[in-house]
């Protein structure tokens, strides 16, 4: 293992968001509160509670997964995109390092970032809403393993892509879309029956489920399917990567 | 000594089809200067990026120090530095920074002694908090090749470095490119400017059509292919080569004031005494003489025009 390199890159990436720090903390924080203003408190007053939670509480979990996902997959994405569009990228396929270590560096701080967004969130939140974590290990845990695949599915993007109109596509028509329509603001006991099942094609669901349960105890559907489904997609993101470094697909000629 | 660098039959095809090396054979030795010439899309940076790790090559071998690029590729890349021939920096990062960030890149430990070498060597020490978006085009050039050096490699690529570089970089370039060979690293250098694969090298190769298709010592080179040409400085200038000397080849130069005979070096008769004596019997006379060898500009320009 290339130690040094993993934290050389890790530490380059971080320096970066160390750079747009104030863009990093701020937006969230705001975007956050905007949405406790609309749907917490001037829509959501007039909702019943769901499942045994205020409508302010409940979407908490939806919230942070909602940040966690996008940033996720656009951290990941430019942070690979970008050398590649600059040229500097010639300098990382240059050095003894491995696919794995390239990985590692980038998805460990692409995560790293999103994570540190999530808690931001959480914190924010905490201000608006009595917050009450039942499993906060699971919390925490389903945190860094949604971090993790979706910055995995980032570093996919950010290598498939060969402008940027396609790197903000997936994040923005793809990754946005799902997560709204994956129960971010409802249950999807609340839709009607065709949708529910509809909506269970979402992988989104799953993650959202699960993140929830980790709060209230409550979950659309069952906690070890949750749990399958995020390492599903976690395996599916790792085999994708693993193809791309065998061939050398956009990264070597 | 074995060689440093070992290519054995190396091939590239791009997925457009274009065949951009076609079984390249060479061998680097230990320590050398050795410059790799060709004309624009004559393979020398498919070569290079092959090497360095950055295109897959299609067939063949390459294996620098013992260690097979594909199959060791940690301990061959780490034994190599690469200047590209594309001015890519990062914007943002300051010029201490981004050294380092190559030095940990490559494996190494922190060591701010030597990164602070590198730095003076190249005049970039007081430049090292500066951003380098901040910085010229020679002084981004300087970093890429403190980036290249951070690592203390054994070989350094240098593509083109002195493209669009002025003098004084250019001089402070070849100052340290010296120094490092003397210190052991073997050094492997594309150029344009031909004067400056005459100065340094040891050895020339030339590349065409992603074929070499010449690999020699410089001195011997130019001594092999060199052509020397003879200047006759008239006395009373010339409107037209007198008749009787037509079949000598000579050309008429500076408005009839200079006669110039071409003579190949390596000839068993190169010719001149014949010459002499013919002009005295002509009744010419001249003031001076000098010879010129030819350049390796010349020798390379011969060679790539050639058909092959």
């Amino acid at each position: 293992m290339n130690f040094h390199a993993i934290k050389a890159i890790y530490r380059f990436e971080m320096a970066r968001t160390g750079r747009t720090l104030f863009q990093s903390i701020v937006s969230p924080v705001l975007s956050t509160s905007l949405y406790f203003v609309v749907f917490g408190a001037a829509i959501g007053s007039r909702i019943e509670e769901v499942d045994g939670v205020s409508y302010g509480a409940f979407i908490v979990p939806g919230l942070i997964m909602l940040s966690l996902l996008t940033q996720s997959v656009s951290n990941a994405s430019f942070g690979i995109y970008f050398p590649r569009f600059t040229g500097t990228i010639y300098e990382v396929l240059s050095a003894p390092v491995s696919y794995l270590e390239i990985v590692i560096a980038y998805v460990g701080a692409a995560a790293t970032k999103s994570i540190l967004v999530g808690l931001i969130i959480l914190a924010t939140a905490h201000l608006f809403v009595p917050l009450d974590i039942q499993h906060p290990v699971w919390m925490l845990l389903f945190l860094m393993l949604t971090a993790v695949t979706f910055a995995l599915l980032g570093f996919i993007l950010g290598i498939w892509a060969d402008n940027f109109e396609k790197l903000q596509f997936v994040p923005l028509l793809v990754v946005t879309p799902l997560a709204f329509l994956g129960g971010s603001f409802y249950s999807i006991n609340m839709l009607p029956p065709f949708w529910q099942t509809v909506t269970l094609f979402n992988p989104v669901v799953y993650l959202i489920s699960g993140f929830r349960w980790s709060f209230y105890g409550q979950a659309d559907v069952s906690i070890g399917l949750s749990v399958f489904m995020t390492f599903l997609f976690l395996v599916i993101c790792l085999a994708v990567i693993s193809w791309i470094f065998k061939t050398g697909w956009r990264l070597r000629a | 000594m074995s060689p440093i660098l070992k290519i054995t039959n190396l091939s590239k095809v791009y997925d457009s089809g274009f065949h951009a090396l076609k079984g390249i054979d060479l061998e680097i030795k230990r320590g050398e200067l050795f410059a790799l010439l060709g004309p624009n899309g004559a393979g020398k940076t498919t070569l290079i990026s092959i090497i360095c790790g950055i295109v897959n090559a299609s067939g063949g071998t390459v294996t620098v120090d013992g260690h097979d690029i594909a199959r060791d590729f940690r301990a061959a890349r780490a034994e190599i530095g690469l200047v590209p021939q594309e001015l890519t920096t990062d914007a943002f990062e300051t010029v201490w920074a981004t050294v380092n960030f190559s030095r940990g890149l490559f494996g190494k430990p922190k060591n701010h002694a030597i990164v602070e070498k590198v730095l003076k060597d190249l005049s970039l020490w007081d430049k090292r908090d500066n951003k380098l978006i901040t910085l010229s085009g020679g002084m981004k050039r300087r970093v890429l090749i403190a980036k290249a050096l951070a690592h203390e490699p054994r070989v350094l690529f240098l593509d083109e470095p002195t493209a669009g570089v002025d003098v004084e970089l250019r001089r402070d370039m070849w100052r340290v490119v010296r120094r490092l060979q003397e210190t052991g690293v073997t050094i492997i250098l594309t150029t344009h400017y031909i004067e400056e694969a005459e100065d340094l090298a040891d050895r020339v190769g030339v590349i065409n059509g992603g074929e070499i298709i010449l690999v020699e010592d410089k001195v011997e080179l130019m001594r092999k292919l060199g052509r020397k040409q003879l200047i006759l400085h008239l006395a009373d200038p010339l409107e037209a080569v007198p008749e009787t000397l037509a079949e000598r080849g000579l050309e008429l130069g500076q408005n009839g004031e200079t006669l110039v005979y071409t003579y190949d070096t390596q000839a068993e008769r190169t010719g001149i005494t014949a010459l002499l004596k013919d002009l005295h019997a002509a009744g010419i006379r001249f003031r001076d003489l000098q010879t010129r060898q030819s350049s390796l500009e010349d020798i390379f320009v011969n060679l790539v025009k050639a058909p092959s």
